[in-house]
């Protein structure tokens, strides 16, 4: 089963579907620049992981998707939330551990509400002033995209090259796993520029 | 639509680890359904890439109704649509129909025009129940209909496809093979799967670079089976 840990877009109707995409990244640009200076805060951090939820709760989606976005960060989430623990305390351990979750909840919730031809559509309009800086709005866009696909597809490929892996019995060695996964994203990425070329997007 | 390629020699690397995949091959091809077949490594992908200009002649000269590869590019790319082998590396948008509206980008057209066509075309390969889903979740022949619906979606006079069935079944392969058949326009087809030459008008059989047959297909069919029949 192919994977996913960046939330796809999820037609529907609730208010937050309905924002524009341009207002959403400002939300996600504030609450971003709040949750860094605020972090050691320990409530203000609770408060907006509460906000958050009330957030996709608003657009519709439960608990679970949420979890679905944040559980690929469990173990950073953790490894951020003892080391805080051991060198902090409590307080400051919830604050960067909550921040954390802020942001990849409130980033994913703009993915899961915003079609991404509207959210690169965004990107390439906020880049216009760019443009006398020799800066392409367009290819700033193309980027965006770019790096959208590239998460499930560089996901399967990790799946694929650990599957390999268990194959063949080399599950301890990190070569294994290194050495075929670099290949195969040097081989993958090479693959995808040629589309983008067969498909005119260099023109 | 006329292809001419005129004596096109492409050498890949250089020095010792140089490989010759195409040499010296001089055709004129005005047929609307062209087959290309022989083993993996005979040079039919580097034909193929040659005609949408992802390749250019390391010597020679490809030519498509008077446009040149070297310099016309972007206008041939525009007349020219390309299938992949493995449809995952064409896919770009994360949904179905974001991916085959992303072809119309920059054509300048409105959004409520934009979306008819792509229902229309979701419609004509049955993924219009499919259209908000994740592309890369769907089964390899609706993937390979999607790349085909998002090349076809720019409106290009010739479809260049390279072994669009390799990856699929055989119920798969037939699907796109009966797809294929439908298509009005221009086709080049290079395959592994014979059958789907059925009703070609031409059939070019690479070997070693070369191309060693060029006929209807049964005759080429039969021409490239008595070659591998011949290989160790």
């Amino acid at each position: 089963m192919r994977t996913t840990a960046l939330g796809l877009f999820r037609p529907g109707d609730s208010a937050v579907h309905r924002m524009g995409a341009g207002s959403k990244l400002l939300i996600l640009l504030v609450l971003g620049v709040t949750s860094v200076l605020t972090q050691h805060w320990w409530w203000v951090s609770a408060a907006l992981v509460t906000g958050t939820l009330a957030g996709y709760r608003a657009a519709g989606f439960g608990v679970r998707v949420w979890w679905t976005q944040v559980r690929p960060l469990w173990f950073l989430l953790a490894f951020t939330a003892v080391a805080q623990l051991l060198t902090t305390g409590w307080q400051r351990a919830v604050g960067v551990s909550g921040s954390i979750v802020v942001l990849v909840s409130v980033a994913a919730l703009v993915t899961l509400t915003t079609p991404t031809a509207a959210l690169v559509d965004t990107v390439v309009r906020l880049a216009g002033p760019l443009a006398p800086l020799h800066v392409d709005p367009e290819r700033v866009g193309l980027f965006l995209m770019v790096g959208i696909r590239c998460v499930p597809l560089v996901a399967d490929l990790a799946r694929q090259v650990r599957e390999a892996q268990i194959a063949r019995r080399a599950t301890t060695s990190t070569r294994a796993f290194v050495v075929p996964m670099v290949v195969r994203s040097l081989r993958e990425a090479d693959a995808l520029g040629e589309a983008l070329v067969a498909r005119g997007v260099d023109d | 639509m006329r292809i001419e390629l005129e004596r096109v020699t492409n050498t890949f690397g250089e020095g010792p680890t140089a490989r010759t995949v195409l040499r010296d091959v001089t055709l004129t091809l005005t047929e609307r359904r062209i087959g290309v077949i022989g083993h993996n490594g005979s040079g039919k992908s580097t034909f193929l890439r040659l005609l949408n200009a992802l390749v250019l002649p390391t010597s020679g000269r490809v030519r498509i109704d008077g446009l040149d590869t070297s310099r016309d590019a972007k206008e041939l790319r525009r007349r020219i649509g390309f299938l992949f082998t493995d449809p995952d590396a064409q896919i770009i948008m994360p949904t179905v129909a974001e991916d085959v509206a992303f072809g119309l980008r920059r054509s300048g057209l409105a959004r409520p025009e934009i979306d008819r066509r792509v229902r229309e075309l979701l419609v004509r390969f049955r993924l219009d129940g499919h259209a908000d889903h994740p592309a890369h979740l769907l089964s390899g022949g609706q993937k390979q209909l999607l790349a085909l619906a998002s090349v076809l979606i720019t409106e290009p006079l010739a479809l260049v496809m390279d072994e669009p069935t390799t990856l699929l079944d055989l119920r798969n392969a037939a699907m796109i093979g009966r797809v294929v058949a439908g298509l009005d326009e221009t086709v080049l087809l290079a395959t592994h799967h014979l059958d789907l030459l059925d009703g070609f008008e031409r059939v070019l059989v690479f070997h070693e670079g070369r191309v060693v047959a060029d006929a209807a297909p049964d005759v080429a069919i039969a021409a490239y089976r008595e070659l591998m029949s011949g290989e160790p």
